[in-house]
């Protein structure tokens, strides 16, 4: 049996606004293993943001258990998760949130730095990873002379160069066109096959398809999961 | 995160926005500036009456005739009494009575026309002693003063002052040359070199000096009257000692044992120095106080752009935490961002200041004494403005979540 990267256990998100109490997430079970390629899909509202934030420590759950990489973020500090973030999550966003003023390369070094990396490293595996997406003839461009897919790219190096146990993308592809949407997926279709985790959170079916294993998520539950198509036959039942 | 780093991103930050962080330093530049130049100014005043009364003579103390009260109770303004006399300047350059005295020049001077062939003058004619040149700290620009000696025998001699010379022989050098006052004929031996400055509306370079009794003769006098006695300290700090001495001792000349009621006046550099001073000093504190609040305003200014900074990167400041910057990591990189304004902003006013230090005295024709102090103070204060005012900023920034951070538009 291969390690778990995620592992939630009865997880729950109640968010309080005023009097009324809205639960985003009701008791999210859910196992990822190291090397998996999983689509979490659902329509807006669904919960699957929540699920994403929880995911990414951006958030942490109201109850339940979460580890990820075998480490228990369910109750960490800010600052605590800071670091978990910095160390196990590539993040990848819709809106690439590539820093405007500085060339490519100066973005993907950027969590190297939090990560207290000296110069002259973080300069080579920031070039290291740009040439992994590709991109390595524009490492000294701008984001704003890059095209909408190569940025994604940028955000791709960005989540590779700490070598972090997953990857999470959130709609990568929301604001790319049909070319370089395939361009993307492409990307995390190799980076899957050369063994990387990753996590990709969309609404979009076609998209999910190009994952290995899909997780539906309505009205804060999963409903569907490819990996266990008993859970789909329980609900329905 | 290490600190170069965070300066690094600071800088970065600095240089991405540029035109809004020149606008921001305007406000600390001109303040900073202005409190150069306005301490700039009042140490320059300060400086100018400083010399001006340094140029009278050093560590002096000028002893003037006072008010005298008659039998009947009648008392006469100061300076009206003849009450000085050689006695007393006698008595004054005893060194076992007053030790802490240097030298004495006694002063009488009368106002004369002195003729020269065809050009006349009137001037302050000013009789005294040889120790004059030395006490009124003057110098000659030709020829040579008169002696004791010559005192003695009421020799015929005249050193003028450099206007004088010049108004009574246009042409030619004066030494040597003859000038007349009444009915006197007086041989020129030395002119007084120009001494560049004036107190109380009469020119130092306008006069004619002579030896005490050639005064006397001249203005017909028989009383030893004096008009002043000049007196050089032995050193600036024995100056207060060498006053309480000559004090004492004219009390006692004079038999009066109520020292409110002295027929004389004593007065030192330092008092005239004081006054001059605290007159500056009030300037100096009024406008140094604007230019305080215009730094404050700087500082405002500040913290109002870092707010608004926070507010526009709050999506950097979502993906930065999402990368993995701790609150205190994010909170350092505003507060840095804050102080590298603040100090930028004073090291250019420094730079405005001196420049304006530079030119300010040939518009308004009043020296500016750049300051050290003032300078140092000015860049630190700048920085603190820039860490105080960027506190609040800093703390919002590292308050925000992660996902609110993120989620904005």
């Amino acid at each position: 049996m291969s390690t778990s990267v995620i592992e939630t256990r009865g997880v729950r998100k109640i968010y309080a606004t005023g009097s009324v109490e809205v639960a985003a997430l009701r008791e999210v079970d859910l196992r990822i293993d190291e090397g998996e390629y999983v689509a979490i899909i659902g329509p807006s509202g669904s919960g699957k943001s929540t699920l994403m934030h929880i995911l990414g420590c951006l958030d942490v759950p109201t109850s339940g258990e979460y580890l990820l990489g075998g480490e228990d973020v369910a109750h960490m500090s800010e600052a605590e998760l800071a670091l978990v973030r910095n160390r196990q999550i590539g993040f990848c966003f819709q809106q690439f949130n590539l820093l405007a003023s500085l060339p490519a390369w100066r973005n993907v070094e950027l969590p190297l730095i939090y990560a207290g990396v000296g110069r002259a490293e973080r300069r080579e595996r920031a070039h290291l990873a740009l040439e992994r997406v590709g991109l390595a003839d524009r490492a000294d461009h701008k984001p704003g002379e890059l095209s909408g897919g190569q940025q994604q790219r940028v955000a791709v190096a960005r989540a590779l160069v700490t070598e972090p146990s997953l990857i999470l993308a959130d709609e990568p592809t929301g604001n790319l066109d049909s070319t370089s949407t395939t361009d993307v997926l492409g990307l995390f279709g190799e980076l899957s096959d050369a063994g990387r985790t990753i996590v990709l959170i969309t609404h979009e079916h076609d998209v999910a398809e190009r994952a290995r294993r899909q997780v539906q998520v309505r009205d804060g539950v999963i409903v569907e999961d490819s990996a266990h198509p008993e859970l789909a036959a329980a609900v329905t039942k | 995160m290490n600190w170069t780093e965070t300066l690094r991103t600071a800088f970065d930050a600095v240089r991405a926005h540029r035109l809004r962080s020149i606008l921001t330093m305007l406000g600390i530049v001109i303040g900073v500036s202005s409190v150069i130049l306005t301490v700039g100014l009042g140490q320059g005043a300060q400086n100018k009456v400083k010399d001006q009364i340094a140029s009278l003579g050093s560590n002096l103390l000028i002893v003037s005739p006072g008010s005298s009260t008659s039998s009947a109770g009648v008392r006469g303004g100061f300076g009206s009494a003849t009450t000085l006399t050689t006695t007393d300047s006698d008595a004054i350059s005893d060194k076992s009575v007053v030790p802490d005295v240097k030298a004495v020049a006694p002063t009488a001077s009368t106002s004369l026309e002195l003729t020269a062939g065809t050009s006349n003058w009137t001037t302050s004619v000013v009789g005294t002693t040889p120790s004059w040149m030395s006490v009124r700290a003057r110098t000659l620009q030709s020829g040579r003063f008169f002696t004791a000696s010559e005192i003695e025998h009421t020799a015929n001699v005249v050193v003028l002052g450099s206007d004088t010379a010049s108004e009574l022989f246009s042409t030619g050098s004066a030494v040597g040359q003859t000038v007349t006052a009444n009915g006197r004929t007086l041989t020129v031996i030395g002119v007084l070199k120009s001494s560049g400055s004036s107190n109380s509306g009469t020119s130092n370079d306008d006069t004619a000096v002579v030896p005490l009794t050639t005064e006397q003769a001249l203005a017909g006098s028989t009383t030893n009257a004096l008009s002043t006695i000049y007196v050089e300290g032995a050193s600036s700090s024995t100056l207060g000692a060498a006053y309480d001495e000559i004090n004492a001792l004219l009390l006692n000349l004079h038999g009066i044992t109520d020292s409110s009621s002295a027929d004389f006046s004593i007065s030192s550099q330092e008092s005239l120095l004081s006054t001059a001073n605290s007159t500056n000093k009030t300037l100096t504190v009024l406008l140094g106080g604007i230019a305080a609040i215009s730094l404050l305003v700087g500082g405002i200014g500040v913290m109002n752009i870092m707010l608004v900074s926070v507010t526009e990167r709050i999506r950097e400041i979502g993906l930065r935490k999402a990368l993995g910057a701790t609150p205190s990591v994010i909170r350092r990189q505003f507060l840095v961002e804050a102080s590298m304004l603040g100090l930028m902003g004073g090291l250019f006013g420094v730079i405005l200041g001196i420049v304006g230090a530079q030119v300010l005295p040939s518009i308004i024709s009043q020296p500016v004494a750049v300051s050290l102090l003032a300078t140092v103070g000015a860049i630190l204060v700048s920085l603190a403005l820039g860490i105080g005012f960027g506190v609040y900023p800093a703390s919002r920034a590292a308050r925000l979540t992660p996902i609110e951070a993120l989620r904005s538009e």
